[in-house]
């Protein structure tokens, strides 16, 4: 082993490193910028990080803070509970878009109607990953994948869901909502911030998703990759602030 | 068995049934003895036909519901099509007069078929106590509670509207007595039941 | 903060009444729920009780959101419960499993409804392969079946002690007859009555700095190899084995002589002791065997009662079409005894039945 370990953050599990993830996958993008964040906001003791089944799993002792896991879809409706039970810690729920947007929603939905105080943050990779590349509910027009080899038709699998979009109309005033993409770190890693703060300072509901990356199912080399999440999916899925209790949302 | 009755009370949703059966039980709880007061519950909030079963004994009450009652009180026609199952060769079987019945619609098992006109006297009150009148009848019948436990148990339950409108409290008295002397007339000085 | 109940008061109320107070004197800190019949004045009762003494509650979207959120106010060292029937039920068995599989001290009050599907809203027994062995684990689980009302306040209090105690889900089975009926009972404090309330402990959320004075919590919940599942599950295994001793209840009565041994659970037992009584009277040897823990199963104190009666016949009877029998059947196998049944899915059985399906298998 090497004696020399690159810079980590704080709230990241030392033992639990090199991570899991597949070369070239955003999830270990978005969970240095929540790690980053836990650390800025000094709340490794309180947090208690949930993950969701799916690719998102693989961060199940990512963190050096208190961890669990549920099944797939559920991890919403367990950090609520928890939050609910024990107001005091920071609840953070972790999924993909098959999680939040699919077998999920309708917890995601009520939860952001009833304004929760928890934050979700929400990996958009365009399809179900850790099953072999389904059909996603964020799946581009036209994308292939496994259950659509001949690409999304939209007449037949619909368009693909705008959460943040949707989760900024049914919530009141109080919660945070924004798009971030790993090829925008800072930003990504402000959001994610401010969705903890949002949560601390007990005004809402706080949801973060973000435009990530997936090589392997996608099949693309690191190029076809940037291009695709840059050119395809953040024309499709605008990123920025939707609704925040902090001012003026940043585009 | 440690002189056990059970009691069916059926009528249209709204009749007040389900009240009357509650006043009932409490006041045989009140008294001491074990009592099980168990509603039908089915789709409907309202509407449809309403069964309350009623069970009073001075000893431990085994299932919460029967097969047949001692005594079945339907107070509707399709309260009668609905209670024929609870009917059996020792039931004292209790209808309204206030509708036609041919004896085909009677329930074929009965040990006795008591036409009683309830609606018709409660009109003479007012239709607001027609469920008091009944469970007079029952109790008149039954005797499984003592006259004194019923007028508690009616305070109990109606107080607050008594305390409101102090004329209703004579209102539901005079209903309960009416009930009970239905009953005796109905027995024509004969026993009251027990089972 | 003043207790709900204070020495020992005389009720007469409904099941589903007795389940709130139940809770509330067995320190139980949030309720969460989502409407089915027969159980929603449980939660009526609850949301009216719970502000008085700082509890709380949250309608849930569905019933497997319920569920779940049990699982996370647990999690946090808070005592939770949730209360369900029939599909509800079987939406719930998906955060049951959870609860089974990371030990999670959730309790939940089933008040079991007509089935299959729908069903009625009424009344049944069909919920006892459910509650025992739903899910795609191994039925780790604790379930008490009630027959009287105040067994439903005993219980109930009971069930949030044995759930923290040795720290496995834990169900008490009703129905929609005990849920709606009203009963005489008495409630009482448990601690004025020596009856001792089992601590709460966080699994998350921990005292102390991560790194300084403790390491994080990772809670499992799904394996990379089948060979740690297979550690997982045989641990399970012998973890409820080991308190299952403890934790095994049933009522026996004339089982000494019987030549027939009418077994049943729930309401029912009501309806098999009035029968065995009359059949006593009548001078028929019948005894009374009842399980009033589902899970774990009192298995060998009923091979006991027949091996000591030398009963030929044992008389199952329920509301359903053979879920009791099935496990009895599985959990006696061996006994030479005939196993007969009153099978009666969704309906009620009373004593007239019991003593008449006796007096045609003698």
């Amino acid at each position: 082993m090497s004696a020399v370990q690159p810079a980590m953050p704080k709230s990241w599990y030392a033992p639990s490193k090199p991570h899991k993830f597949c070369p070239g996958c955003g999830h270990g993008i978005v969970l240095k910028a929540l790690g980053e964040a836990i650390d800025e906001l000094n709340i490794q003791n309180q947090t208690v990080f949930g993950c969701d089944i799916g690719c998102s799993l693989l961060s199940w002792n990512f963190f050096a803070v208190d961890s669990t896991q549920t099944h797939h879809g559920r991890t919403t409706p367990v950090m609520v509970g928890m939050k609910r039970a024990n107001p005091e810690l920071i609840c953070v729920g972790y999924m993909g878009d098959g999680g939040g947007y699919s077998i999920g929603s309708q917890h995601l939905v009520n939860s952001a109607i009833r304004n929760e105080k928890v934050t979700l943050i929400l990996v958009n990779n365009t399809n179900y990953a850790m099953t072999g590349g389904q059909l996603a509910p964020t799946t581009l027009p036209g994308q292939k994948t496994e259950t659509t080899p001949y690409g999304r038709d939209v007449e037949k699998q619909g368009y693909p869901t705008r959460g943040p979009e949707m989760i900024a109309t049914i919530t009141p005033d109080g919660a945070y909502v924004a798009r971030a993409t790993v090829s925008k770190f800072r930003q990504m890693k402000t959001f994610i911030k401010r969705a903890l703060q949002n949560q601390m300072e007990g005004n809402g509901f706080s949801f973060v998703e973000c435009l990530s990356t997936c090589p392997t199912n996608w099949r693309t080399n690191p190029q076809q990759t940037w291009d695709f999440l840059e050119d395809q999916m953040e024309s499709y899925f605008a990123v920025g602030e939707i609704k925040s209790p902090f001012g003026k949302g940043e585009k | 068995m440690g002189n056990l009755v059970r009691v069916a009370l059926a009528g249209e949703g709204g009749q007040g049934v389900q009240a009357a059966a509650e006043i009932l039980a409490e006041a045989a709880y009140n008294e001491g003895k074990q009592a099980i007061y168990i509603p039908n519950f089915g789709l409907e909030q309202r509407g449809g036909v309403s069964v309350a079963f009623i069970q009073v004994s001075d000893r431990r009450i085994g299932a919460p519901k029967f097969h047949k009652g001692d005594v079945v009180v339907a107070l509707s026609h399709r309260a009668v099509e609905r209670t024929h199952q609870y009917s059996g060769p020792d039931t004292v079987y209790v209808y309204d007069t206030s509708f036609q019945l041919s004896p085909e619609d009677l329930p074929p098992e009965a040990a006795r078929v008591i036409g009683i006109p309830a609606v018709e006297k409660a009109k003479e009150l007012s239709t607001r106590v027609f469920n008091i009148v009944v469970m007079g009848v029952v109790v008149g019948l039954t005797e499984m509670v003592s006259y004194e436990a019923t007028r508690k148990a009616l305070e109990h339950k109606l107080g607050y509207k008594f305390e409101k409108t102090p004329e209703l409290r004579e209102l539901n008295f005079r209903a309960l007595d009416t009930g009970i002397e239905m009953a005796r007339e109905a027995l024509k000085g004969g026993e009251v039941i027990h089972a | 903060m003043e207790k709900p109940i204070t020495g020992t008061m005389k009720a007469f109320m409904t099941g589903n009444e007795i389940v709130a107070w139940a809770a509330l004197a067995a320190q139980a800190d949030i309720m969460f729920g989502y409407p089915i019949t027969p159980q929603n004045e449980i939660m009526h009762y609850w949301t009216r009780l719970a502000p008085k003494y700082k509890r709380e509650f949250l309608q849930t979207e569905d019933e497997i959101s319920a569920g779940f959120t049990v699982c996370g106010a647990v999690q946090a060292g808070r005592k939770a419960f949730t209360a369900t029937a029939g599909p509800g039920n079987v939406l719930m068995q998906e955060p049951f499993g959870m609860a089974e599989a990371m030990r999670l001290p959730i309790v939940a009050v089933i008040q079991q409804r007509g089935g299959p599907s729908s069903g009625t809203v009424v009344y049944s027994q069909q919920e006892v392969t459910l509650t025992t062995y739903g899910g795609n684990g191994e039925g780790h689980r604790i379930v008490y079946s009630t027959s009287t009302h105040q067994e439903i306040f005993d219980y109930v209090i009971k069930a949030f002690n044995t759930a923290w105690k040795y720290r496995f889900p834990t169900f008490v089975m009703g129905d929609g007859y005990q849920a709606k009926m009203r009963e005489p009972l008495e409630i009482y404090d448990p601690e004025e009555r020596g009856l001792a309330i089992e601590p709460a402990r966080p699994l998350v959320g921990l005292p102390g700095s991560i790194g300084v004075d403790r390491e994080p919590a990772h809670l499992c919940n799904i394996y990379s190899l089948e060979e740690e599942l297979y550690e997982v599950v045989l641990e399970l295994d012998r973890a409820y084995q080991e308190i299952a001793p403890q934790v095994v209840e049933y009522e026996e009565k004339m089982c000494d002589d019987a030549e027939i041994i009418v077994l049943s659970h729930g309401v029912v037992s009501r309806a098999a002791d009035d029968a065995v009584k009359t059949l006593r009277e009548k001078g028929i040897n019948a005894g009374y065997f009842r399980h009033i823990t589902l899970r774990p199963f009192p298995a060998q104190q009923l091979r006991d009662a027949i091996k000591k009666s030398g009963a030929r016949k044992i008389l199952v009877a329920e509301s359903s079409y053979g879920q009791l029998m099935r496990l009895v059947r599985q959990e006696i196998y061996g006994e030479t005894v005939e196993i007969c049944g009153l099978l009666k899915p969704g309906v009620g059985i009373v004593d007239h039945d019991i003593f008449d399906k006796v007096k045609e298998l003698l």
